[in-house]
C-alpha cells in the first residue's frame, strides 16, 4: 500500500529539499516506486536539486486546475526509472493550491506508487499545511540549533492536529531527521547533542546526516547525494534512514567521512 | 543557572544553555498552543477593567512577562494620574 510521507521542518534552509531528493532516490535505489512532489509554489527547487529543471513543462497547479493531466506533469528521473518528480509552479499564485485539488492528486498517486514524498515549503502557511495534510508519515528535518528545534516542535504540534489522520483520531507517524550534524562540535558541547534534541522533541530518530561537503557537491550537479556519491558519509546516512523507513532495524551511527591516507597526510600538512 | 551550566561544561560548551532555554520556551509554547496568546489576552482584559474607571494613556502602560521553568511573572505597570480618585468619588456620589 502506498505511503504518503511529508518532509517538513517549519524553519527554512535546514535541508528539506536536499533530504526529499536523497530519501526519494534512496527509496528508488532500493526498488521502490517513488514520486517526489514539490509543494513550494513560487519558489520551486526540488527540480533543480534533482537535475530536472530543464524538463519541467507542467506543474502541480496545472494539474490542480485541470490544465494538464497528472501523467503529463510527472517527470521521470533519467538515472532511476522508478523515480518521478511532480514539480511546483514557479509563477502562479500559491492560493491556486486547494485542499480538494491536492487530495485528489494524492489519491490518484496512491494507486500508482509505493511512496509519495511531499517536500514542504518553510513556514506554517498554506503550502506547508497542504504538504502535510494527507501524510501517513512525517520526516521532521532538524538542525542542531535552537531556532530549528523550536520550529520542529511547532510543526510536530501541527502534524498532531491539522492532518487528515489527526482529524480522524489517528496518528501521523513522525520521525526526526537531524541534518548538518557535527559530532566533534557536539562532543565539545558547542552544539546540541542528539540526546538533547530527541529529549526536547520527544519524537523517534530516523537518522543523523553529518555536515558534509558532499551535499553541496551533489546539489551543484543536480543529483541526489545518494546517487551522486553513494559511498559518501551523508549518502550512507540517508540510505540507513531509508532502511529504517522500510521497517529494517539499522544501528544508529553517525557515518564519518572516509579519508584516504594521502588525504589525511595532506590535510595535516595544510594545517 | 546558565552561567553555572557554562562553568560546569567548560568554557565553550554553549549547548547546555541552548538546551535549557529550549526546554523552558517549549514548555510554555506547548501550553499555549491553540489558545490566544496569554500575555496579549491578559493585557487587553486588565486594561479594559482599568479604563472603566480611569482614562488611560496607552503610553503609560507597561506589561512585562518573565518566563521561568516553574513560574512566570506578569508585571503590569499602570501610571494613574493624581486626582483620579477624587473624580471617581464625585461620580459615585
Amino acid at each position: 500500500m502506498a505511503k504518503v510521507l511529508v518532509v517538513t521542518s517549519g524553519k527554512g534552509g535546514v535541508g528539506k529539499t536536499t533530504s526529499t531528493a536523497a530519501l526519494g532516490a534512496a527509496l528508488a535505489q532500493m526498488g521502490e516506486k517513488v514520486v517526489v512532489i514539490d509543494f513550494d509554489v513560487g519558489l520551486r527547487n526540488l527540480d533543480l536539486v534533482m537535475g530536472a529543471e530543464r524538463r519541467v513543462v507542467f506543474d502541480l497547479i496545472n494539474v490542480v486546475q485541470g490544465v494538464a493531466k497528472l501523467s503529463q506533469a510527472l517527470i521521470r528521473d533519467k538515472r532511476l526509472e522508478n523515480l518521478w518528480l511532480l514539480p511546483a509552479s514557479q509563477t502562479r499564485d500559491k492560493d491556486a493550491l486547494t485542499d480538494e485539488g491536492v487530495g485528489k492528486i494524492i489519491a490518484d498517486l496512491r494507486n500508482n506508487f509505493d511512496w509519495i514524498l511531499c517536500d514542504s515549503p518553510a513556514g506554517i502557511e498554506r503550502g506547508a499545511t497542504l504538504a502535510m495534510r494527507y501524510a501517513d508519515e512525517a520526516v521532521i528535518v532538524t538542525n542542531p540549533e535552537v531556532s530549528s528545534v523550536r520550529d520542529s516542535d511547532r510543526i510536530i504540534g501541527m502534524l498532531d492536529s491539522k492532518t487528515v489522520k489527526a482529524e480522524r483520531g489517528e496518528r501521523v507517524e513522525k520521525h526526526v531527521l537531524i541534518t548538518r550534524y557535527d559530532a566533534a562540535r557536539a562532543a565539545r558541547g558547542e552544539m546540541l547533542s542528539i540526546e538533547d534534541i530527541l529529549e526536547i522533541l520527544a519524537t523517534p530518530l530516523l537518522g543523523i546526516i553529518p555536515e558534509s561537503q558532499d551535499v553541496l557537491k551533489a546539489s551543484n550537479v543536480g543529483s541526489p547525494v545518494t546517487l551522486n556519491n553513494a559511498a559518501s558519509a551523508p549518502a550512507r546516512a540517508y540510505m540507513d534512514a531509508v532502511r529504517r523507513l522500510m521497517g529494517e532495524t539499522v544501528n544508529m551511527v553517525v557515518p564519518a567521512e572516509r579519508k584516504g591516507l594521502m588525504n589525511r597526510l595532506l590535510r595535516r600538512r595544510a594545517a | 543557572m546558565m552561567n553555572l551550566l557554562r562553568l560546569m561544561s567548560g568554557r565553550n560548551a554553549t549547548a547546555p544553555v541552548a538546551r535549557e532555554r529550549l526546554q523552558i520556551l517549549l514548555a510554555h509554547e506547548r501550553g499555549l498552543r491553540g489558545q490566544p496568546e496569554l500575555l496579549g489576552l491578559l493585557r487587553a482584559e486588565i486594561l479594559a477593567v482599568v479604563s472603566r474607571h480611569v482614562v488611560l494613556d496607552p503610553e503609560k502602560v507597561v506589561v512585562r512577562m518573565e518566563r521561568g521553568k516553574h513560574v512566570s511573572t506578569l508585571e503590569v505597570d499602570i501610571e494613574v494620574p493624581n486626582g483620579v480618585e477624587k473624580s471617581i468619588a464625585v461620580a459615585a456620589r
